[in-house]
């Protein structure tokens, strides 16, 4: 444990801290923030708690707000105590920011300690950071945790394989940092460079920013001979760094120090009893930059009952099972269905009925438009459908800012609904829900 | 000029066992079936003895299709025979999108189907050629 003060903490204590910050953090956004302000005000609450339990009452954040506030209406310090920011992907008008003050990197860097340490990793291990550098956190979040815990840490950033192998194999990397998928294709590429991935030096890997299955935790860990460990953040709360598995792999404990856990109902916006299924929202205790109330992350989980074995008295969230809504991540870019339909909608030739299949090719995920064609277009020649299709594919990728594969399909063939359409399509799954 | 059904199909095995099968229901017979193919979908065309009727019940089964009027010419069953049409039209400027051809049943001569972009003028400078092109009446009985 980097941090066993912390995250070993007995659970009365714990709570007394957290009433204590959550206290804090309600004065803070109720006087630099004026949306908080607004809110509060407007819901006829007070910025102050009496219990845990009372956080219920306050109203909700959710992307929306933020999207609103671009770029900097959120921040809850001047610019000049903000030192970095970061920005979740996005397509124009889409895209939030987020910043940072010094204590909120340090924090951070410390909450990612716990992360590297929680996958069992030490002063003496090497890091290869192959998640993104840049705007994105996953890339500096990992590193800086990285080197707060001492270890080597490898600033590589995604791409280039045979490179991730190649410096995997030399420098004698013992812990890879990347999304789940990635790992299964940096296994599959040192294969055929003639490479036993097995034979390399690694002993663990923390994997997220995608969601993956236990069938697939077992094929990574067959594959790199290691113990994989999921791991999950979201920009808008901290970057990665929020909760992470340990080693007993039996839910991810939040940094809940820093953090309360809630999960709603995502229709009745009432918390569920322990244990059940939700939509998980945060509240960023110590968050300086730009702290969130409540904030509602669509992602579903559940908390797990119990204590772990390790020691931490941090709760778990289970491993994040859907979204409660059909946005997509498409390479780390933010993807809503509705996007889509928007640019069909002004392509004469094809009909309003689409899909969005995501299926595995391989180890990585493939994402393609079905769009059927239209009965006006003349689909006797080869090359006016070819024209359509690219038509339709480079008006998406200019409108969505990534390029996303255009199937031309058979009118009619597309299911319809009688309802809301189901627009996304996801084959990756391995059966049963 | 002759009516050519087109049939939009998804590249996927049974599909075009699908499409036929239903033009035997409906007892259409085809004289030439063509699928041109890409390796996400293919297009599939057709001449037969019935085109309304297959176009209609290939629209009640579900699929795509649409009649395309194409140009059919008797070519001199001879070397260069088909040299000789697609000269006449180069010459003239007239592009040949795509062609195909196939035997009417006893028939000395082989049909070649082209489509064009300009079927009327293709017509005439093919008429004053010397060459012959079909009408309806000689590939399908009124059909309707």
């Amino acid at each position: 444990m980097f941090q066993p003060e912390y995250e070993a903490m007995e659970r009365p204590e714990l709570e007394a801290l957290q009433l204590e910050r959550l206290n804090s953090l309600l004065a803070r956004v109720y006087e630099n923030v004026p949306l908080y302000r607004s809110k509060f005000d407007g819901a006829g609450v007070r910025p102050r708690v009496e219990s845990l339990g009372e956080l219920a009452d306050l109203p909700f954040t959710v992307k929306d707000d933020l999207r609103s506030a671009y770029p900097y209406g959120m921040f809850a310090v001047p610019l000049k105590d903000i030192v970095r920011v970061h920005s979740s992907s996005g397509t124009t008008g889409q895209i939030t920011v987020v910043g940072y003050t010094r204590g909120d990197i340090e924090r951070w860097a410390d909450m990612m300690a716990r992360t590297i340490a929680c996958a069992g990793g030490t002063a003496d291990d090497i890091v290869q950071v192959t998640y993104g550098y840049g705007l994105f956190t996953g890339g500096l979040g990992v590193h800086y945790g990285s080197e707060r815990l001492g270890c080597m840490t490898i600033p590589i950033s995604g791409g280039n394989t045979k490179r991730q192998v190649q410096v995997m194999k030399d420098f004698g990397t013992t812990i890879l940092a990347c999304t789940p998928s990635y790992a299964i294709l940096i296994a599959e590429t040192a294969a055929e460079m003639g490479i036993d991935p097995r034979s390399l030096s690694l002993k663990a890997g923390i994997f997220g920013a995608e969601p993956w299955s236990d069938n697939m935790r077992r094929q990574i860990e067959e594959m790199l001979d290691i113990t994989a460990i999921d791991i999950y953040g979201l920009s808008e709360v901290l970057g990665p760094g929020v909760a992470s598995e340990c080693t007993c792999q039996c839910g991810l404990h939040v940094n809940e120090d820093h953090f309360i856990i809630e999960i709603i109902d995502p229709v009745t916006l009432q918390p569920v009893p322990d244990g059940e299924r939700g939509e998980v929202v945060f509240t960023t205790l110590t968050k300086e930059g730009i702290p969130v109330i409540r904030y509602r992350t669509r992602d579903i989980s559940r908390l797990v009952p119990g204590q772990c074995a390790c020691g931490r008295t941090f709760r778990r969230m289970e491993r994040v099972t859907g979204r409660t809504d059909d946005m997509l991540i498409i390479r780390g870019v933010n993807v809503f269905p509705s996007q889509i339909e928007q640019v069909l909608a002004g392509i004469p030739g094809v009909a309003p009925h689409y899909q969005v299949v995501l299926s595995k090719r391989g180890s990585m995920d493939h994402v393609e438009v079905h769009v059927e064609v239209g009965p006006d277009v003349p689909f006797d020649e080869i090359k006016t459908l070819e024209r359509l299709r690219g038509r339709v594919a480079a008006e998406i990728a200019s409108a969505l800012a990534v390029s996303i594969a255009v199937k031309l399909v058979e009118p009619k063939s597309i299911q319809r609904s009688e309802g809301k359409a189901r627009r996304v399509l996801d084959t990756r799954g391995e059966g049963g829900a | 000029m002759v009516k050519q059904l087109t049939v939009f199909l998804e590249n996927s095995p049974g599909r075009l066992a699908g499409l036929t099968r239903v033009l035997g229901d409906a007892g259409v017979n085809m004289r030439a079936l063509m699928v041109a193919d890409t390796a996400e979908f293919g297009v599939v065309r057709i001449i037969c003895d019935r085109p309304e009727t297959a176009r209609r019940a290939l629209e009640s089964a579900g699929f795509g299709v649409s009649v395309t009027e194409i140009l059919a010419v008797e070519v001199p069953d001879r070397p260069g025979g088909l040299a000789d049409i697609l000269e006449a039209l180069g010459a003239v400027g007239i592009n040949v999108e795509y062609a195909y051809c196939y035997v009417e049943p006893g028939g000395q001569a082989a049909i070649d189907v082209f489509r064009v972009e300009e079927p009327g003028r293709a017509t005439s400078v093919l008429l004053e050629a010397g060459i012959r092109v079909l009408e309806p009446d000689d590939v399908y009985p009124a059909d309707s």
